[in-house]
């Protein structure tokens, strides 16, 4: 599953480990995020993430 | 000086910073030094926007004095953690420990590590409305506008919003407002600290100001942490920003070198007189002398940018290697580029400064120019001629 990086902050979303402090588990792709989840070091919408 | 009234019952009640000289370590030149604006609501509760630096918190402690005693406030406003708005906080807080604070979610988690407390801060969201008593307080996150914490603050009821570090500038004045000063100076800091500050988050911008215009409020005065207060005309401000935002450019080029012996210097005044003889202006910087905080700002609405070093070490000299470092990131769309520079042997000045046009994003327009030792007639006017098509390319005629 491909990494996604801000491109505001470069926080990296990695698939394998979700995104805990939105609940979001372990193992779900980028594409599957919420359309309202946010980078969570910075808060840039989904649109400003680029693939790895 | 007294604490000035922006609004019947809002008072200024800021510090202004004659001094400063170096903002936020040496990454800023603050020639004109700066003001931490404070803002104090008088209502049924009495309510404090933004802060100042912790070095101002006698000046601000005794303006607000003079308008209600310092336990008196019940709120605090933290639009923004960073420390010229929190630093006076601590302080603060010890004279009017039971003012409740409100601020973001980043903004508490932030305090928290900066001083051991977040005082209770209550979380507060886009859209959540204070009231105050005659008057409501609306908050409107602003993430990276620009830290993660950032937010405004607006006021229906007074037309005002208090965008924090957002439309402000670096500017010391006696004046609160932008009637009362040099047009030229204040548009100067505002791109400035645009260009230094805020630049390489304009997708973030543009889709904020995008989000406040379709709320459809009235803002007839905006009210910045920094500098002066936008009432004559908001929008100009504000349009500014959309145009910054938007990479909108002129007819300009920004020539950046660093020599060792005098051939790229050579080099480079060749190729800004080719630039100016072909009708479009030209900044040319020798980057050991110059002040970076200017230099970005004179960047910000150029076209083009052309950067020249000697070869040191097999690549670029390390004052102009650093400079390079504020393209990492700002992806500056619609810019063209090119690259000059002279070496004794093998070159690596020019690759490595390829290299950076390359990873920001930037267009090089015309094959790079590398001479050895130092240039002769054909090779100055080579420059001379790579001036000249550039400027052609920057106006569209070629
Ligand atoms: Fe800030
Ligand atoms: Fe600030």
């Amino acid at each position: 599953m491909d990494k996604y990086r801000c491109t505001v902050c470069g926080y990296i979303y990695d698939p394998a480990l979700g995104d805990p402090t939105a609940s979001i588990a372990a193992g779900t792709p980028f594409d599957k995020l919420p359309a309202t989840w946010v980078c969570p070091e910075c808060g840039a919408p989904k649109e400003m993430f680029e693939k790895v | 000086m007294r604490p000035v009234e922006i609004k019947k019952g809002i008072y200024w009640v800021g510090a202004v910073d004659w001094d400063i000289r170096t903002f936020h370590g040496n990454t800023y030149s603050t020639k004109r030094g700066t003001t931490y604006n404070s803002y104090l609501i008088i209502d049924d509760k009495v309510t404090l926007v933004d802060g100042v630096l912790a070095s101002f918190a006698g000046e601000q402690i005794e303006r607000i004095r003079e308008i209600v005693p310092v336990e008196k406030i019940d709120y605090i406003i933290v639009n923004h953690i960073e420390p010229d708005h929190s630093g006076a906080l601590p302080g603060l807080m010890k004279l009017c420990p039971k003012a409740k604070l409100f601020g973001t979610a980043k903004s508490k988690e932030g305090l928290s590590r900066m001083y051991g407390t977040d005082w209770g801060l209550q979380v507060v969201k886009t859209g959540e409305k204070l009231n105050i008593g005659k008057r409501n307080l609306t908050f409107i996150e602003a993430p990276m506008i620009h830290w993660p914490d950032s937010m405004f603050t607006y006021c229906a009821e007074e037309e005002l919003l208090l965008p924090n570090d957002a439309f402000g500038q670096h500017y010391a004045t006696s004046e609160r407002f932008d009637d009362g000063t040099d047009q030229c100076a204040l548009m100067d800091e505002a791109g400035k600290y645009y260009a230094n500050i805020l630049w390489p988050l304009g997708g973030m911008i543009a889709r904020k100001i995008d989000e406040i215009l379709k709320m459809n409020i009235s803002i007839k005065m905006i009210a910045p942490s920094h500098g002066i207060i936008w009432r004559r005309d908001p929008m100009k401000i504000i349009n500014s920003y959309i145009s910054w935002t938007k990479n909108e450019t002129k007819p300009k080029a920004v020539v950046i070198f660093e020599t060792m012996w005098g051939s790229t210097e050579m080099m480079a005044r060749k190729i800004t007189e080719g630039l100016t003889d072909g009708g479009v202006e030209v900044k040319l910087f020798d980057i050991t002398r110059s002040d970076r905080t200017e230099v970005n700002n004179q960047m910000l609405d150029a076209r083009c940018f052309v950067f020249g070093s000697s070869t040191h070490d097999n690549g670029m000299l390390s004052t102009l290697a650093g400079f390079l470092e504020f393209l990492n990131g700002l992806k500056p769309k619609g810019r063209i580029g090119a690259a000059f520079g002279s070496c004794g042997w093998a070159g690596g000045a020019i690759p490595a400064i390829e290299q950076v046009l390359k990873e920001a994003g930037i267009e090089l327009a015309l094959p790079s120019i590398s001479v050895k030792y130092v240039p002769d007639q054909d090779e100055l006017k080579k420059c001379y001629e790579m001036g000249v098509e550039l400027a052609k390319k920057i106006t569209g005629k070629a």
